[in-house]
């Protein structure tokens, strides 16, 4: 079989330069979780429909089973390893905690990365735009009603 | 001998809230789970699946694959060992290891689509995938059934040749009937000719899918020295180990089984489905470490969905509100191989009511379709619809008052299960009560968003009868006053915390000074599945007996120190103190410092097996609004009221509820396994399969009923599956009450809705 | 999934000589929302796959007075986050607002969605009733395709070997023009036509319909423009419930739907009517605001 040639890619995650070779074909999913290593974004369909692989690139929430690696060259990529700082916690970190707004915890870094791009575009979201922001990530521990807490705490407390 | 305790209310620990110990892994993205597990030299299995229902495997031609580079192994279902009949306990449910063999892969017939056939295991996953591929599989495809009704039928093509169908104790032959029981108690005839109102239904229901959003995963080593290492995502490592074992026909010692985080389960991640195959793989790779992760299509095609079936329900009542018989017949759908939970269903349909005479037939019937599992309290919710759908249109024939007859006939203390057990002490009136206490059901349902459309109230109840089993919890003291604790429960919804703080209550510590670890099968007792609401109960139970082990051995330390006898040391509220003199007092963290001058390290164990599990109800209002045009169905309002026996952590307990609720909205109105003709799914997507997203439901209330399980030494009952059993009918009556048609089907979806108001004329 | 190659062009030309090599075993890729789910799904096998996004023309948005013209590569959300579009083309907002959700937006784009030429594309019917045209690139020039013409069956379109679209064109909507599309799914996102009605009006100064569009998704092998609808609206009051009415039974009438998971022929040609109902109410109270 021929396998074409490894794509050249220089991106940024979570604040950091990074640079890898990556097969043309390998979604971003993959090349976050098998090239760069970080496993905390998750895989649930590889078709779009649960947003558990959910990252930011550029300031936009993407399911990055639909994205290639290669397409990220020369981006900035957010994964759920980038949310916490050195300070501490984001606030929707440690409002999740406190709300129990996870179960089992396969989609919760998902949730993170899009609730995130929720409150850096707007601060105080009600509920009904908070649920319609949310509708690309499935969620079936919680019937989303402590997440959906979780995001209004956090957004009071920012 | 059952021990029973006193209801307790001065709780330091039980009963608060606090953040859950694997919660900062979590949030952060640091939790390993199944798929996270990185091993060197790994290789990736995928799976060949069948395309067809039911068909024959002619030749499976795997020489291409064979000679690609990148390529260390490939399997078929020759190389699955063949089993006699054995059935195998799994704790919840069991497994008979010959059809356990068979679904694993098949060898010279599949049963459903997407039945494996073979598999590789290649340096990366997109070559194995493209390996995969290079495998050709040659079938002669049978005639399939894919309900019970196709499966019933005289002309059914016999999926399974060599089943043995069990007829009320009559051996069948040629059969898709695996078996037909019935419970029968008191006068059934009699009831009903005593009834002034009779009422008989029809229920039918698709096949649904528990849609936990990791999909199945394994990896696994088989090395040299026959020993066998698997990390997965499951809900019991030892129940892994144990069908793993079985199906390899291994001794289970020479397994080690790594319960890695589990992205959700719900029953359905009881089950083995990869371990096997990445276990043959690696041996036939010379050792070397195989993942496999299932894609999210074979996940809905191949996994272990919940029956749907055939129930009918026929109910008799006197003119004074009083059932007097019940019966059913409930045929479900096994799936490709025996073990529909039509049994559970039994224990479940009438269990809400004090019915004097009742019959029960429940049948297990083999179709093409994917071999069923468990699905948080499987077979109830089933039953649910069909009985709380019929007791409804009873009250509405009889002009009884829908709240007001359920209380009137409910179950308590004394009455008999349909399968003949009696109850211990219950909530199903407390939960009535608090369910009219409700600010929801005392609240109007409000005025339509849009003109035209129409709302409607339901209200159903539920039941799950729990189960107990065996945990084994242990506990080793630092020299700081925090305490280790090992557990073999898998930790789906934050029972390391519930389990945690039934420690810390015994011992007069906080939650997070217990740290909770879950282990692999070599590092501590057997513990079964994370199921049948029984982790918090019997897991929980199993830390107290080790807590309180501990208790009793740090007294004899107090006792040593204070050269006084044992038995005058006094423990309460943390602090060890002596009865005589009230000078002589030391904290369980001090104690814990003086470990070394009193004979060193404090570990204890606790472990049970519990037969009896304790009960539990759910009572649910479901507010619907239904665009009577285009019937579309919006749930605006719900609430869900449960007796919980004892809250342990009340956040993660709304959260049971409240998910439990969501799952079953989910099955009421949308969810459905889509056949066509040629025996395939053909909605096997998060797309087209239409679970519940944010925008789909509401707030979730909830209301806590505590009557305390008197076998449980907090007073706990199971909590996770009762949720589940009354959406579905507090969905059909909530329809009802809005547009006047009843729904005899499950999905209620649009379609069925504007079919049944056309029907209706309207 | 077949292994691919991965070329990302800088202009069009360059671009239509990659497809053109590879013929069917190439494909743009903009989103990527349906290209990756099919290739990975064994749909098609691709040796190549073209990122179209490094050509500034296809991710371009132009709004001038002739009218609208963006680029095949323009993703969702940069049509609906532009306030000065949503109020001149409000069909083409209700289509980029409710294709999957917030992450889906991202990325997918109505041009992506009218390459991928599926019947029930939200996408494509809003593009008709605002008279959308595709602007085509291929080895033998440019070519300009109305919009109802470009889809043939279900995943398939007019682009012949080698070809690509390249944007979309929208003549400027008149003051008293109004356009709206609504699609039945049984959840309230994340969800794909039963069935969808787009319908657009286009006032007279006496208030009667002068023009009018209604568009079918869903309900056959491809959108389907749906002429006697619209032909039944033109020439009578906005408010005339009559010829209402008759749109909505032209439409069901024109819907030509199959049973499947999603929906049966009944229930699908009874959302058409019901839909086309209140999709031209819509478009006439936007035509008036």
């Amino acid at each position: 079989m021929d396998v074409p040639a490894k794509v050249h890619v220089r991106t940024t995650i979570n604040g950091q330069p990074q640079e890898f070779l990556v097969p043309p074909y390998m979604s971003l999913l993959d090349t976050i979780r098998e090239i760069a290593g970080l496993t905390g974004t998750k895989e649930g369909c590889l078709d779009g429909n649960c947003g558990a692989c959910t990252v930011n690139v550029d300031g936009r929430i993407v399911d990055s089973c639909l994205v290639l690696g290669a397409e990220v060259d020369g981006k900035n990529v957010t994964t759920v390893e980038g949310l916490a700082t050195r300070d501490g916690l984001h606030p929707l970190q440690q409002a999740f905690l406190e709300e129990a707004a996870l179960q089992c915890g396969i989609c919760t870094p998902g949730f993170l990365v899009a609730a995130k791009g929720l409150l850096d575009n707007e601060p105080k979201p009600d509920e009904g735009r908070i649920r319609h922001w949310l509708a690309g990530n499935l969620c079936r521990c919680t019937g989303y009603d402590k997440i959906v807490r979780a995001v209004q705490k956090a957004a009071a407390a920012t | 001998m059952v021990s029973t305790f006193e209801p307790k209310s001065d709780y330091k620990v039980i009963g608060t809230r606090p953040i859950r110990h694997d919660g900062l892994d979590k949030v952060t993205g640091r939790a390993v789970y199944g798929a996270d597990i990185k091993l060197p030299g790994l290789l990736w299995a995928v799976v060949v699946r069948s395309p067809h229902a039911h068909a024959l495997v002619k030749s499976v031609d795997t020489s291409a694959a064979e000679a690609m580079d990148g390529v260390y192994a490939v399997m078929t279902g020759a190389d699955i060992p063949k089993h006699d009949d054995k059935v195998v306990d799994l704790g919840e449910g069991a497994t008979n290891l010959k059809w356990a063999a068979d679904n694993i892969m098949a060898d010279e017939k599949v049963v459903y689509q997407g039945h494996a056939v073979a598999a590789v295991a290649a340096t990366d996953r997109y070559l194995a995938e493209v390996a995969a591929d290079a495998i050709k599989v040659e079938y002669e495809v049978l005639p399939n059934a894919t309900n019970v009704r196709d499966a019933l039928a005289p002309d059914a093509p016999v999926i399974l040749e060599d089943l043995v169908g069990d007829d009320l104790g009559e051996e069948v032959r040629n059969t898709n009937m695996a078996s037909h029981f019935r419970h029968e108690f008191g006068d059934v005839e009699g009831g009903f000719a005593k009834a002034d109102h009779v009422l008989e239904r029809e229920y039918s229901m698709q096949m649904v899918h528990q849609g936990y959003i990791e999909p199945h995963n394994a990896t696994a080593i088989w090395d040299q020295e026959d020993r066998i290492k698997i990390w997965t995502s499951t809900q019991g490592a030892f129940p892994v180990r144990t069908q793993t074992a079985g199906i390899l026909q291994m001794p289970e010692s020479r397994l080690k089984v790594t319960p890695l985080e589990i992205g959700g389960g719900f029953g359905g991640k009881i089950p083995i489905y990869l371990e096997p195959i990445c276990a043959i793989l690696s041996k036939k790779s010379g050792g070397r470490p195989v993942k496999g992760i299932m894609e999210r299509k074979s996940v809905f095609e191949a996994s272990g969905p919940a029956p749907g079936g055939v129930l009918t329900v026929k109910l008799g009542a006197t003119n004074d509100g009083k059932l007097v018989a019940a019966e059913t017949d409930m045929k479900l759908e096994a799936g490709g191989y025996p073990g529909a939970a039509v049994g559970a269903a039994a224990m479940c349909v009438f269990s809400c009511y004090d019915i004097p005479n009742t019959r029960i037939d429940g049948w297990d019937v083999v179709v093409n379709k994917p071999k069923s599992a468990a699905y948080r309290a499987p077979g109830s919710p089933q039953a649910a619809y069909a009985m709380e759908s019929a007791v409804d249109e009873l009250c509405e024939q009889a002009g009884f008052d829908k709240m007001q007859f359920r209380v009137d006939n409910a179950a308590k203390e004394g009455t008999r299960r349909g399968d003949g057990v009696i109850f211990p002490r219950i909530g199903m009136e407390e939960v009535l009560e608090a369910t009219k206490a409700t600010d929801h059901w005392k609240s109007d349902i409000g005025e339509p968003s849009k003109p035209g459309n129409k709302r409607g109230r339901g209200i159903a109840s539920g039941y799950w009868f729990n189960v107990g089993l065996k945990s084994s919890v242990n506990l080793a003291l630092n020299n700081d006053g925090t305490v280790e604790l090992v557990e073999g429960s898998t930790d789906i919804g934050g029972t390391r915390a519930s389990i945690s703080m039934q420690a810390a209550e015994v011992l007069g510590i906080a939650a997070e000074d217990v740290r909770p670890t879950v282990v692999d099968t070599d590092t501590v007792g057997y513990t079964d599945v994370t199921g049948g609401s029984r982790t918090t109960y019997a897991t929980g139970y199993a830390a107290w007996k080790a807590a309180n082990s501990m208790v009793e051995e740090l007294t004899k330390r107090a006792a040593l120190l204070w050269d006084i006898d044992e038995d005058g040391v006094q423990f309460e509220d943390g602090v060890f103190s002596s009865k005589a003199d009230s000078e002589l007092q030391i904290s369980f963290k001090d104690l814990a410092g003086k470990l070394n001058d009193t004979g060193g390290p404090v570990n204890t164990t606790g472990s049970v097996d519990l037969e009896a599990a304790g009960g539990a109800f759910g009572t649910h209002i479901c507010d619907l609004e239904i665009d009577p045009d285009t019937g579309k169905t919006d749930v605006v309002r719900y609430t869900v009221i449960q007796d919980v026996g004892k809250a342990i952590h009340p956040s993660y307990v709304e959260g049971q509820l409240q998910g439990g609720a969501a799952q079953g909205i989910g099955w009421a109105l949308n969810e459905e396994y889509f056949m066509n003709d040629a025996g395939s799914m053909t909605n096997s997507s998060y797309l087209d399969y239409r679970m519940p997203t944010s925008l789909d439901l509401p707030e979730i209330e909830t209301e806590i009923v505590e009557v305390p399980n008197p076998i449980h030494p907090f007073g706990v009952r199971g909590v996770g599956e009762v949720p589940i059993c009354p959406p579905i009918p507090a969905v059909a009556n909530a329809i009802e009450d809005a547009l006047g048609v009843r729904i005899y089907e499950t999905p209620m979806n649009a379609g069925r809705i504007i079919a049944a108001l056309e029907e209706n004329g309207d | 999934m077949h292994p691919f190659a991965y070329v990302a062009p800088k202009t069009v030309d360059e671009a239509v000589a990659v497809l053109e090599k590879h013929g069917e075993r190439a494909r743009p890729i903009a989103g990527g929302t349906d290209l990756l789910v099919q290739a990975r799904g064994g749909r098609f096998d691709l040796d190549a796959v073209v990122d179209i996004k490094k050509i500034p023309e296809l991710v371009s948005i132009k709004n001038d007075d002739s009218g609208l013209e963006f680029g095949a590569a323009v993703p969702c959300y940069q049509l609906y986050e532009n306030p000065e579009l949503s109020a001149e083309y409000p069909g083409l907002m209700d289509a980029a607002s409710l294709i999957g959700g917030i992450q889906i937006q991202s990325r997918a784009g109505l041009g992506g969605n009218l390459c991928n030429s599926t019947p029930s594309g939200d996408g494509i019917c809003p593009l008709i009733v605002h008279y959308g045209t595709a602007v085509i690139a291929g080895p033998s020039g440019r070519r300009e395709l109305p919009v109802e013409d470009f889809c043939t069956g279900p995943g398939r379109n007019d682009l012949k070997q080698g070809e690509m679209l390249v944007s979309l064109k929208f003549p400027k909507p008149s003051s008293t023009f109004g356009a709206a599309y609504e699609r039945f799914i049984p959840r309230n996102e994340m969800d794909i036509a039963v069935a969808g009605v787009a319908a657009s009006v286009e006032l007279d100064s006496g208030g009667n319909i002068a023009k009018a569009r209604v568009a079918l998704c869903a309900v056959g092998p491809t959108p389907i423009l749906a002429e006697a609808a619209g032909a039944a609206l033109v020439g009578k009051s906005a408010d005339d419930e009559a010829a209402i009415e008759a749109a909505g039974a032209a439409a069901a009438e024109a819907a030509s739907p199959i049973s499947d998971m999603r929906g049966t022929v009944e229930q699908r040609k009874h959302l058409v009517d019901v839909l086309t109902k209140r999709m031209v109410k819509k478009a006439v109270e936007r035509a008036r605001s």
